[in-house]
């Protein structure tokens, strides 16, 4: 690497690393925040889908059948089943919050029903009234239980029932499963952190160098252009890169809790050393791709906030190429898809976390991506070679 | 005298956006900045190029600077073309302007060896040139204050050693004194003058008549981007004073209209 474009990493890498407080917001904080979101949200989940376990839910019954009592009895180990009717009282005080309680009320004759006996003069199927609030946990799932247990009577045949213990009828693996949700969603976090790390730096190292008058100092330098505009991309980038891994790790370490797992579940994570290489080079070539973009932007832009709003619309086109991997099924088998930038990328992301990872897909998409920061390089040095741009007012 | 800089048709002319043409009050999209402009300085002198504002004065440094590109004509700085070998010539040249601006979250010490690094100026020349400097100009006791926190005078200070972190052949500044304090105006033009003893040649560019005649050995008059008047002080004076001369040349070439 030239010795000019060493000096200009040097400095962006000083200027970055001596701001304590833009070092917080850009490679700690979001690690950090997305961490603390996402395990504050999986603990609320957790909490709200475990909350009520162990707790006695009343069953009141009125007019129980015969055949049912056993059944009712024996459903659940927190629930205390009574025999007694259902008044209208009972059910307003259901609404108040004043019994944690299951109100079922079954029609009379309803043993006859269930024998096929024609019951009622209007054709009518006899019908169960279960009343139950659902903002009480414990109430929601007897309600679930029973209703199931209900729905089941009466029915010649049953569906999926397992008739030794490990039989599987859905013969996707743990970890294909696992896979295939991980493929659907992080590509599109990774693209999404990646940005925002090239979003909260990027303006401010070229347009603000505009704005403040400085680029115009170096500029008067011997540098050549090429090596101010390849510094640039090349510092932009690994700093960048450092709030990706800042973000992925707090992805990384918050999804167990945010999928409602706990820590020792198998999130079906099982990539290769190959897998890992791969989704580091890609990463590698995406936030390229990204500083050469954002900095030419940038660039264009009379100060950081015009900067700011040139890359929002750039921002949403690639965020919706981030979305594309939930829509379809695995990766494109085309070679000319990973010609384009950015979607090629979230294209080997989706390969890989789906294990389908072919090399020569990922070797079109770091020749291309290389190919198209060079060409970003020279762009941007022509840029700073255009007294227009540079000095726009 | 021996020629350092010589300016051969220098022209500028810029494309005016309908903002720029309500300010310019002009219906004309295209605003001829320098028309045509040749000067010769020579080496250890200082050249004055005296205008008012508008003149074409900036333009013309810039384009010596390499910051922007002529339209048509060249300099040649020290035998390297501004328009084919503009690297060379900012490696020859040092330029300062107030739009030249240093990045308030380094410090003077930082940026002195940034820049240095970035001229190639070894880092033992450039740690004897920098302990020079900042005790020339006071800037030693505030070496690893960040440029935030400096005070106007000593930002103003410190560009003008910033741009001459490569010791410079030939100096290009751009109103030297504007928006000086007293006392930094007085440091940073004794010490033009002590360039100006080492056998470095300074262009500046002015409006100040006391300045043209306490420091210029030669001078040029551009009005509207034209070079009305070039020599040595007291040629170009006439027996006259610069003001009274200069003006006399500004109603000639506007025709009385001031």
């Amino acid at each position: 690497m030239k010795s000019n474009t060493w000096t200009i990493i040097k400095k962006e890498f000083a200027r970055f690393f001596g701001d304590r407080q833009l070092l917080f917001t850009t490679v700690i904080m979001p690690g950090l925040l997305i961490y603390i979101i996402y395990s504050l949200m999986g603990n609320g989940i957790q909490k709200m889908v475990t909350e009520g376990a162990g707790e006695v839910v009343t069953m009141r019954v009125e007019n129980m059948p015969t055949s049912l009592a056993p059944m009712f009895s024996t459903m659940d180990s927190s629930l205390v089943v009574v025999e007694q009717p259902v008044t209208d009282a009972d059910i307003a005080m259901l609404e108040d919050k004043e019994i944690n309680a299951v109100l079922v009320r079954f029609p009379e004759r309803f043993e006859e029903a269930l024998a096929g006996v024609q019951v009622a003069d209007s054709g009518m199927l006899p019908n169960v009234e279960i009343y139950y609030n659902s903002t009480n946990n414990a109430a929601s799932r007897v309600y679930m239980t029973v209703s199931t247990v209900l729905g089941n009577i009466g029915r010649t045949f049953t569906v999926n029932v397992p008739q030794d213990e490990g039989q599987r009828f859905d013969q996707a693996t743990d970890e294909s499963i696992g896979a295939m949700i991980w493929s659907k969603i992080l590509p599109m976090l990774i693209i999404m952190m990646l940005f925002s790390g090239v979003m909260a730096i990027a303006p401010s190292a070229i347009a603000g160098e505009k704005e403040r008058g400085t680029i115009a100092t170096l500029l008067v330098t011997p540098m050549k252009r090429n090596e101010l505009a390849l510094g640039k991309i090349v510092s932009l980038s690994a700093i960048a890169l450092l709030s990706g891994i800042s973000s992925f790790v707090g992805i990384a370490l918050s999804l167990p809790k945010m999928v409602g797992m706990g820590d020792s579940v198998d999130l079906g994570f099982h990539y290769t050393t190959s897998d890992y290489v791969a989704l580091l080079l890609v990463i590698l070539a995406s936030v390229l791709i990204m500083a050469s973009a954002v900095s030419l932007l940038s660039a264009l832009a009379k100060d950081v906030k015009n900067a700011g709003t040139m890359v929002v619309p750039f921002m949403l086109v690639v965020m919706l190429a981030g979305l594309l991997p939930m829509f379809q099924n695995g990766a494109s088998d085309s070679l000319v898809v990973y010609l384009i930038p950015f979607y090629n990328s979230i294209e080997v992301m989706t390969a890989v976390f789906s294990h389908e990872l072919a090399w020569t897909p990922v070797i079109v998409t770091l020749v291309s991506d290389v190919v198209y920061t060079g060409i970003a390089v020279w762009g941007l040095t022509k840029m700073f070679n255009s007294e227009k741009i540079m000095f726009a007012r | 005298m021996e020629e350092i800089l010589k300016v051969e048709g220098l022209s500028k002319t810029f494309t005016l956006s309908r903002k720029q043409q309500k300010i310019e009050r002009t219906a004309d999209r295209r605003k001829v900045a320098v028309d045509n402009l040749s000067f010769v300085a020579g080496k250890g002198e200082i050249f004055g190029l005296l205008g008012p504002n508008g003149a074409g004065k900036t333009t013309t440094l810039r384009m010596l600077s390499t910051l922007i590109k002529p339209d048509s004509g060249d300099a040649i700085l020290d035998g390297y073309s501004v328009v084919s070998d503009p690297a060379m010539v900012r490696s020859k040249i040092g330029f300062l302007t107030s739009e030249l601006k240093l990045e308030d979250f380094f410090t003077p010490n930082y940026l002195f060896d940034f820049f240095s690094e970035l001229h190639g100026v070894e880092p033992e020349v450039c740690k004897e040139r920098k302990q020079k400097m900042f005790e020339r100009f006071g800037i030693d006791k505030f070496a690893e204050v960040k440029v935030a926190n400096l005070s106007t005078g000593m930002k103003q200070k410190l560009s003008l050693v910033i741009s001459l972190v490569h010791d410079p052949e030939v100096i290009i500044f751009d109103e030297p004194t504007n928006g000086l304090d007293v006392l930094t105006a007085r440091t940073v033009t004794d010490y033009l003058q002590e360039l100006r003893a080492e056998g470095k040649t300074i262009i500046l560019s002015t409006h100040i008549f006391s300045l043209v005649e306490r420091l210029c050995d030669r001078v040029g008059v551009i009005i509207d981007g034209r070079l009305v008047a070039c020599g040595a002080l007291d040629e170009v004076c006439d027996g006259m004073s610069i003001e009274d001369r200069f003006f006399n040349m500004y109603k000639e070439v506007k025709g009385g209209e001031e």
